[in-house]
């Protein structure tokens, strides 16, 4: 899990502009946000559960808040922040909607990235198989994943056409490289949105 | 953190004494107050800079003891000697740590039951009734005169909490971060309330008589009272299941008379008769009052506007099983220190040990407090 999710930090780190206010919901050790602030010179701060991980945000020198992200973000300001991120987190939570919904109210734009439950091999596990799969994606049993919110590709797209977020940017990639030239739903294991509230709030069915 | 049994060793309290009667520092209740005395200890060393001090501010019943023995004979370390001395947390190979009685103790500093010039005769309730932020002008007077112009840190639990974060709102230049554990920007009703149960137990002592009881026995059965009371609000549920649980002291079965005692009300009865020795009835009624009186945001207009004028990083820690100082009175210092902007880290360690907690827990609070301090410090 660590090395994969170094190389979904290059992909954050090329899309968030320099000199801007960063809000890393779930910022685990603080990584991310200590690459954010040396390379793009942003203001950055970090959500986070963990005592460990907390320690290890603050030997770094970087400003964490010991929170739950299923109790909101209620305390924060309108568009207080230039990005809010959910990185690799968005599965984890019990509340996606209402997260994704509250990381659009306090950040003018989103980042969210997540693995792609339709990856083929994915798909090809459970199919062949008949069991949960189980692959350097998700490399955890059923029993004791901290996924509850998996979802593909196509379900969160079509997830935030439902709830009238648009999507300004995706990248997707597969085994840690760009996917070039092949359907993302099928071959991306990973995928990353840039998001923005709609003007028009354009619902579908309630979620 | 390895475990450093290293003890600071020996260090000796001292006296700083300023003003004159009617000259010393303008108090919140508008009166000039002086002479003051302030019994202060120091641990370390200041560098050439000076640039690695440290104030620490105790809590409600502490003292300027920290840390180390006063002589050799002593068993027993100051009152954060876990946290302050050689290779801990405040480590006082790196920083110069100083702390003080607040003013209104009784453990050196001028307080209610020092003696007024004027009349001779201890003030009593003559003395001014004083503010957590004047406990703040007179620490910034001993700095002063120690010639410290800049803090690298101020920290303190609960009451010294509340100095800790007066400091880094009063004084934005002097105050490079600020550690503030297990305290709140504004005293609970809850909070007041104990305060005042105190207060009354202490008052309704015959031998309290208005404060004036210097010249005989001092209102013992009320202030031992008014400790249990208080003891009780800094453990928990849990600390005191495990602790003392229903257990009898001296009995294995009740006696079904009143010579039957729980092991619970055996210690709070411990504390209460030690804690007459050591404080003053007077001293408990005008700090527990200061308390009460603090609300950071009175003076400024808001929490919010209060909190925007520090320059300082913050560190905030909250415990699990705090009851008092509950973890959302932390969280609404940060939420207001992120309003404006500020650098302000916050975790909530669990702890079974109540309010105590910041006093008890050294290790995991340790490992934080010395990471933050190296960032500060600019390791």
């Amino acid at each position: 899990m660590e090395s994969r999710q170094h190389i979904s930090y290059d992909e954050i780190v090329n899309i968030v502009e320099p000199e801007t206010k960063v809000l890393d919901l779930g910022c685990g050790d603080g990584e991310l946000l200590h690459r954010l602030i040396h390379e793009k010179k942003v203001h950055g701060r970090g959500v986070e559960i963990e005592e460990e991980m907390i320690l290890r945000c603050i030997s770094k020198g970087i400003s964490v808040f010991q929170g739950n992200l299923d109790e909101g973000l209620k305390d924060y300001g309108t568009k207080s922040y230039d990005y809010v991120i959910l990185n690799q987190t968005l599965q984890v939570i019990r509340s996606p909607v209402l997260v994704l919904e509250e990381m659009l109210r306090v950040g003018k734009k989103a980042i969210v990235s997540f693995p792609n439950f339709g990856y083929f091999v994915t798909r090809l596990q459970l199919l062949w198989t008949g069991r949960m799969p189980v692959n350097p994606q998700l490399p955890n049993e059923w029993y004791n994943t901290p996924n509850i919110h998996l979802c593909t590709r196509r379900d969160f797209t079509l997830l935030c056409k439902q709830l009238g977020i648009n999507i300004l940017d995706e990248i997707a990639l597969r085994n840690d490289r760009p996917l070039r030239g092949l359907p993302k739903n099928l071959f991306a294991t990973e995928v990353c949105y840039v998001l923005e509230r709609g003007t028009e709030r354009n619902r579908g069915p309630q979620v | 953190m390895g475990a450093d049994e290293r003890g600071y060793g020996i260090v000796k309290p001292q006296d700083y004494e300023f003003g004159e009667a009617g000259r010393g520092v303008r108090l919140d209740n508008g009166q000039e107050f002086g002479p003051i005395t302030v019994r202060y200890e120091t641990y370390g060393t200041l560098n050439d800079a000076r640039s690695n001090a440290i104030l620490v501010v105790h809590a409600f019943s502490g003292d300027a003891h920290v840390t180390g023995i006063h002589h050799p004979s002593d068993k027993h370390e100051g009152w954060w000697s876990g946290m302050v001395g050689p290779g801990k947390a405040f480590d006082t190979d790196k920083y110069f740590i100083i702390c003080s009685n607040v003013l209104g103790g009784c453990q050196g500093s001028t307080g209610p039951g020092s003696i007024d010039p004027e009349t001779r005769k201890p003030y009593g309730l003559t003395f001014p009734v004083i503010t957590i932020h004047d406990m703040v002008e007179v620490q910034r007077k001993l700095l002063e005169q120690l010639g410290i112009s800049s803090l690298l840190c101020v920290t303190g639990g609960s009451m010294g909490g509340m100095q800790a974060l007066d400091w880094a709102v009063s004084y934005p230049d002097f105050v490079r971060s600020a550690i503030v554990l297990a305290s709140t920007a504004r005293l609970s009703a809850q909070g007041i309330a104990f305060n005042a149960v105190g207060r009354n137990a202490i008052m309704s002592d015959p031998a309290w008589n208005e404060g004036n009881y210097y010249d005989g026995s001092p209102p013992g059965r009320g202030l031992a009272t008014a400790r249990m009371i208080g003891h009780i609000t800094y453990l928990s549920d849990e600390s005191m299941r495990v602790k003392f649980g229903r257990r009898l002291r001296k009995r294995e079965a009740y006696g079904y008379d009143f010579a039957d005692l729980f092991e619970i009300e055996s210690y709070l009865n411990y504390q209460g008769d030690k804690f007459v020795e050591r404080f003053d009835a007077n001293s408990y009624i005008y700090l527990s009052k200061a308390m009460d009186y603090f609300d950071l945001g009175d003076r400024y207009g808001g929490l919010k506007e209060a909190l925007a004028r520090t320059k300082a990083k913050f560190l905030l820690v909250s415990f699990t099983s705090d009851w008092l100082f509950p973890t959302y009175q932390s969280k609404e210092i940060v939420y207001g220190l992120m309003k404006s902007d500020k650098d302000v880290s916050f975790t909530e360690i669990s702890c079974p040990y109540g309010h105590d907690s910041f006093l008890l827990e050294t290790e995991r609070q340790g490992e934080i407090v010395s990471s933050f301090l190296d960032t500060v410090n600019g390791k």
